[in-house]
């Protein structure tokens, strides 16, 4: 015990020695939430806009004022033909338009129907998308309320059957997605650092000699280890609890769940983290092998772990794959946690399976632990 | 308590890198391994110092064998690899400190052992130790290896890289120590510090060519040996390495170390060969050979 404090403390002495990794540690991951939480949104605002209106009413007129209102499209041009305004989508000066038939008033009040050409530029489908609903949401407002101008007394008696759908967003009303992206971020800079870390520590005591000294100690592989890896780990949670207090302060974020089943939750989900690290820098020799390998699974985990796209979307294989990804597991719970208020039995099964990652991948390090070379 | 090997083999691949080993370590010795870079000194170390299993072969160091009883091993060696392998950022202290807690162990309980050394760099025990010298250094890790008061000792090539009188400083420190009764095995690329051992092995190409006190190593030089000198070295060199009768020729500080390959040489013959090949003031006298002369006739 007094030898793994020892090394402990030695660690730490270390880490805060190093004058080029303490901003990296500690500074880094701080700007990484702000920017990327900032950054990484699905809202699509600005969106440069164009129509063509050849009816030339009040009723057209009514439809590009409420274009005009929105907050998420600057309305750009009025095209003279379809062409003109088409060849401008081509060359990428504008994101979309609406196409406005001649006698649209006209045919409306006469058969209470009618449509326009809705043309979007969809390169990147995600946006396209969205830009789509936007417009669409747009013209069945307006639609409503001029239908409700043209319905003449006559056919009151005939009145239509809409059914309408009111949707209530729960756990996140507003649909911030700052809301949904702070927890997952979060996630990754947890993971990323503490990785990162681990994994380089041991390789550089390999790479400057001190593991050969160290070898020829009667030093036991546990005390080593441990010793190495538990200030990482004491790292990676004072990580979540900086990226905690800045999501409450910076985003508002809210935290409806129990905080000590999160905090209880990460201190094994670092387990898993740090036995990947001590795994990868087992089969390397240098730091530079090691940061590779560590970026090569970073990058696919955070990929396929539901931050950025929903796992529900991906193919069968790549869903069945996720299941080996421990940032997909954080990225659930924290978001279960903290948005949702769930409780210990909620997230009892994944924390299981977190904790079965956790044991399988420890001990597959300090058996590929060796004190010979 | 000493060292023993019997036919320790070792390979990397297809490179042998140890064949055959065999030699013992008595105990309180100090046993010098010399050879050139690349003999196989620091697989050999490695070995004795349980980091490398052998592939063939079998060792006991200080009592224990080595794969058996590594656990004890690891309690009762002290290990100076030839890279300096301490840590950089921390200070002579808490390496020391540090070393001394993973023993399980307290610099207190046996400073004595280190005191003749680390006295010499205390005044500097808050410094970190990338920022020491290269004489420094070598102390520091030198108290790093012994502060569990192992019973045998390893330095791999401790005096590479170091200044000449560093080098002179570390010897004697080794001389004392010994005197404390520990087993002492060290290897060095330099044959001066041969001479300073109690027995040396002679290794290259991971075989020992020769076993024997400094003394006796000498006396085992075959022939005859000449210094030989004249007004211009190279021209020498390359007349003496034209000689018909030539055995070896090797340049030596201000001589030529020259041995003959006829049993009745006359050293007169050879002047006149050397002056009628356009050399002045040519001298030619025997010598004793040193520990290099006979490294190079054996690695012939």
């Amino acid at each position: 015990m007094k030898i793994i404090l020892y090394i402990i403390k030695k660690e730490f002495k270390q880490i805060f020695r190093n004058k080029g990794m303490l901003p990296i540690i500690f500074i880094l991951p701080i700007l990484q939430l702000v920017i990327l939480s900032n950054a990484a949104t699905y809202e699509i605002k600005n969106i440069t806009f164009g129509y063509v209106d050849l009816d030339n009413t009040k009723t057209s007129r009514g439809l590009i004022e409420k274009f005009e209102a929105s907050n998420y499209f600057n309305i750009s041009n009025r095209f003279s033909s379809e062409k003109e305004a088409s060849n401008n989508l081509l060359k990428g000066a504008i994101d979309a338009y609406i196409y406005i038939p001649n006698y649209f008033e006209r045919d409306l009040q006469k058969h209470k129907i009618n449509s326009v050409g809705v043309y979007v530029d969809a390169i990147d489908g995600a946006a396209a998308g969205v830009i789509n609903v936007y417009i669409t949401q747009i013209i069945q407002n307006y639609s409503r309320t001029i239908t409700a101008d043209f319905i003449q007394v006559s056919d009151a008696v005939q009145k239509p059957n809409i059914v309408d759908s009111i949707p209530l967003f729960w756990y996140n009303q507003t649909l911030n997605y700052k809301t949904f992206m702070v927890p997952g971020i979060l996630v990754l800079l947890v993971t990323m650092i503490t990785l990162f870390l681990s994994g380089m520590n041991i390789v550089r005591e390999k790479e400057i000699g001190t593991l050969e000294q160290i070898n020829v100690t009667p030093i036991k592989k546990h005390q080593f280890i441990i010793g190495k890896l538990f200030p990482f780990w004491v790292i990676g949670m004072g990580l979540l609890t900086i990226g905690l207090i800045l999501a409450k302060i910076i985003f508002n974020v809210p935290f409806v769940g129990n905080l000590v089943l999160l905090y209880g939750y990460t201190s094994v989900y670092i387990l898993v983290v740090l036995g990947m690290g001590l795994f990868i820098s087992n089969f390397t020799d240098t730091q530079q092998q090691a940061m590779f390998i560590a970026w090569f699974f970073i990058v696919i985990f955070i990929l396929m772990s539901g931050l950025f796209t929903p796992i529900e979307s991906m193919p069968q294989w790549a869903q069945w794959l996720t299941e080996f990804n421990p940032i997909r597991y954080f990225v659930e719970i924290i978001r279960m946690l903290m948005l949702k208020g769930s409780g210990f039995m909620d997230i009892l099964p994944l924390a299981l399976k977190t904790l079965a990652y956790a044991v399988v991948m420890n001990a597959l390090a300090v058996w590929s632990y060796k004190k010979t070379i | 308590m000493g060292i023993t090997l019997d036919k320790i083999s070792k390979s990397y691949g297809k490179i042998k890198a140890l064949s055959n080993i065999s030699f013992n370590v008595k105990p309180g010795e100090l046993f010098g391994l010399i050879g050139p870079d690349g003999a196989g000194k620091t697989t050999l170390f490695r070995i004795l110092t349980t980091l490398l299993i052998p592939d063939e072969g079998v060792a006991t160091v200080a009592g224990y064998d080595l794969v058996k009883d590594y656990k004890n091993i690891r309690n009762n060696v002290g290990y100076m690899p030839g890279k300096f392998s301490l840590y950089q950022d921390l200070t002579i202290e808490e390496n020391l400190h540090f070393f001394a807690t993973i023993f399980g162990t307290t610099v207190e309980e046996n400073y004595q052992i280190i005191k003749d050394i680390y006295v010499q760099i205390e005044p500097f025990k808050h410094r970190r130790a990338g920022k020491l010298s290269g004489g420094m250094k070598q102390k520091l890790a030198l108290s790093c290896a012994l502060i569990h008061k192992p019973k045998v000792l390893f330095l791999d090539e401790p005096t590479t890289g170091v200044d000449p009188v560093s080098r002179k400083e570390f010897w004697e420190m080794l001389k004392r120590l010994q005197q404390t009764g520990i087993t002492i095995l060290v290897s060095t690329p330099y044959m001066d510090e041969a001479a300073l051992c109690d027995r040396i092995a002679l290794i290259q190409h991971g075989k020992i060519l020769e076993i024997d006190s400094p003394k006796m190593i000498v006396k085992h030089y075959p022939k005859p040996l000449y210094n030989v000198k004249a007004h211009n070295m190279y021209l020498l060199i390359n007349s003496l390495n034209h000689y018909e009768h030539k055995h070896s020729v090797y340049p030596f500080g201000e001589f030529i170390h020259y041995t003959d390959s006829r049993k009745d040489f006359n050293p007169d013959d050879l002047k006149n060969y050397l002056e009628h090949e356009n050399l002045f003031h040519v001298e030619i006298e025997t010598t004793t050979p040193t520990i290099e002369d006979t490294f190079m006739e054996l690695a012939k």
